[in-house]
């Protein structure tokens, strides 16, 4: 697994693979396969591939270290930065869809609705994220600054659950929040188990 | 199932009408899951036949009717309506069926009635979306003895000129043109006269959320989205398409207005 992980066509892989979910929506949307509610089709589909690819950069370590994979490290970037961009284009997609770029609309929608001001902040903290995702940033941030800047992913983890927590709230069903609920609980717990009651190996 | 065009003023719009795949695919009918593409995949287990509907309450002739009995009770209407969902989405149907009225006065209610309570279908072997507790099964509505007897409220046994699809509540129905939709029960079993307002089914729910009475109102906010426009499906322009400003009373205001009236309807939402 590690010598696949390294090979050189492991990373356009992986790129090809999560862009083809949003070529499939864009491919979808040209062509009205998006059923009743376009709109309302293409926002909920970019959320869901968003939480989907942060499921999966969380998956990472817990994967180096358990099924012993380290060459795993050299994919996390990407994907964390594929979570910015589904994230990214699901906000642009509200922004546009549902409020029609008008700003004053978007800023009272962020006051009056909890979960969308929780759904831009999980944005926010992946912009800092993606925008210090580079080697340089690294250097210019410290070592030590920059990896706790980009813990903030565990706040990202939490929020996103509580963005789809409250807007599912309103049809009062929690089965598929649930789902993702289970597993970045599972994928943060186990950082916190290995925190607390190491094994020996480091759990970096 | 064939209707005349209605005469009643506000009943034939002439905006243009949902496509029928639209209106008969995406759907509300939690009975069947709460995801809008479940009761079309779902609902084909409904039984619609045979089906009573039981008339019952403060009123001086309480009957069972069949539903070949209830389908000759009055002559068939086509009505064109907006259909405004409390999510924020609309359409536009052409619905078959006649005015409640028809009903009520041949159950003659007794003076003491204020209220009519409608008990929809909840059968746990052919609905399988009663297995979760989203809400309160069966599920229940109702309306001011006034609103049950306007003449825009109707009775509906079919649209597009067909009888009900299941998934659209058949094969019997209210539809109250001016309320968000959820306020119109489908696949009707029971209706109460009652002189206290009927406890209904989201209001239990979520009593600060969806109100008795729901009245399509754009300036009355539901308290976690705005309520001022509105997503017509199927508009012109897609994705693109902008969305419509919300009327009051779903655009009904001329018709319907005057049941409200002198009420603060920011109390009474």
């Amino acid at each position: 697994m590690n010598r696949w992980l390294l090979h050189r066509t492991a990373k356009p892989l992986l790129f090809v693979l999560w862009s083809l979910p949003v070529v499939w929506l864009f491919w979808a949307a040209w062509n009205d396969q998006l059923g009743a509610n376009p709109a309302e089709a293409l926002i909920r589909s970019l959320g869901d591939w968003t939480l989907r690819a942060l499921v999966l950069v969380l998956l990472v370590t817990p994967l180096r270290v358990m099924a012993g994979w380290p060459a795993l490290a050299r994919l996390r970037r990407m994907l964390g930065l594929f979570v910015f961009f589904y994230a990214s284009l699901h906000l642009l997609a509200y922004a546009w869809f549902d409020m029609g770029f008008e700003w004053r609309e978007v800023l009272a929608d962020l006051a009056k609705r909890p979960f969308i001001l929780v759904g831009f902040l999980c944005w926010v903290l992946l912009l800092l994220m993606a925008g210090t995702s580079f080697n340089r940033a690294i250097r210019a941030l410290g070592a030590a600054r920059w990896r706790l800047l980009h813990r903030s992913v565990y706040a990202v983890a939490c929020l996103a659950v509580l963005h789809f927590f409250w807007m599912r709230s309103g049809k009062n069903d929690f089965a598929e929040v649930g789902v993702y609920a289970v597993l970045l609980a599972l994928l943060l717990g186990w950082r916190v188990w290995e925190r607390w009651w190491p094994k020996g190996h480091l759990g970096r | 199932l064939a209707g005349a065009s209605s005469a009643l003023p506000g009943a034939s719009t002439v905006e243009k009408v949902t496509a029928y795949e639209h209106a008969s695919t995406y759907n509300n009918f939690y009975e069947f899951g709460t995801d809008k593409s479940d009761p079309v995949a779902r609902a084909k287990s409904l039984k619609t036949s045979p089906w009573t509907v039981s008339v019952e309450g403060l009123v001086n002739k309480p009957r069972t009717y069949g539903l070949e009995e209830l389908l000759k009770l009055a002559p068939m209407e086509e009505r064109i309506y907006r259909l405004r969902c409390v999510e924020g989405w609309s359409m536009v149907v052409p619905w078959v069926g006649y005015s409640l009225g028809a009903l009520i006065r041949a159950a003659q209610p007794l003076g003491s009635a204020k209220y009519v309570e409608f008990v929809t279908q909840a059968d746990r072997d052919t609905m399988p979306g009663l297995r979760s507790s989203v809400l309160l099964w069966p599920y229940v509505e109702g309306l001011r003895l006034d609103e049950a007897m306007h003449p825009l409220t109707l009775l509906a046994f079919g649209m597009y000129g067909e009888v009900l699809p299941n998934q659209n509540g058949a094969p019997v129905r209210l539809v109250v043109p001016w309320k968000y939709g959820f306020k119109s029960g489908k696949s009707l079993v029971k209706i109460r006269f009652t002189d206290k307002e009927p406890r209904t089914a989201w209001n239990i729910a979520a009593p600060q959320e969806y109100g008795f009475f729901s009245n399509v109102n754009p300036d009355v906010a539901h308290p976690r989205w705005s309520q001022a426009t509105e997503r017509r499906i199927g508009e012109e322009g897609g994705l693109l398409a902008k969305r419509r400003k919300t009327l009051m009373f779903n655009g009904y205001e001329p018709q319907v207005g005057q049941l409200y009236a002198g009420m603060d309807l920011r109390k009474f939402f």
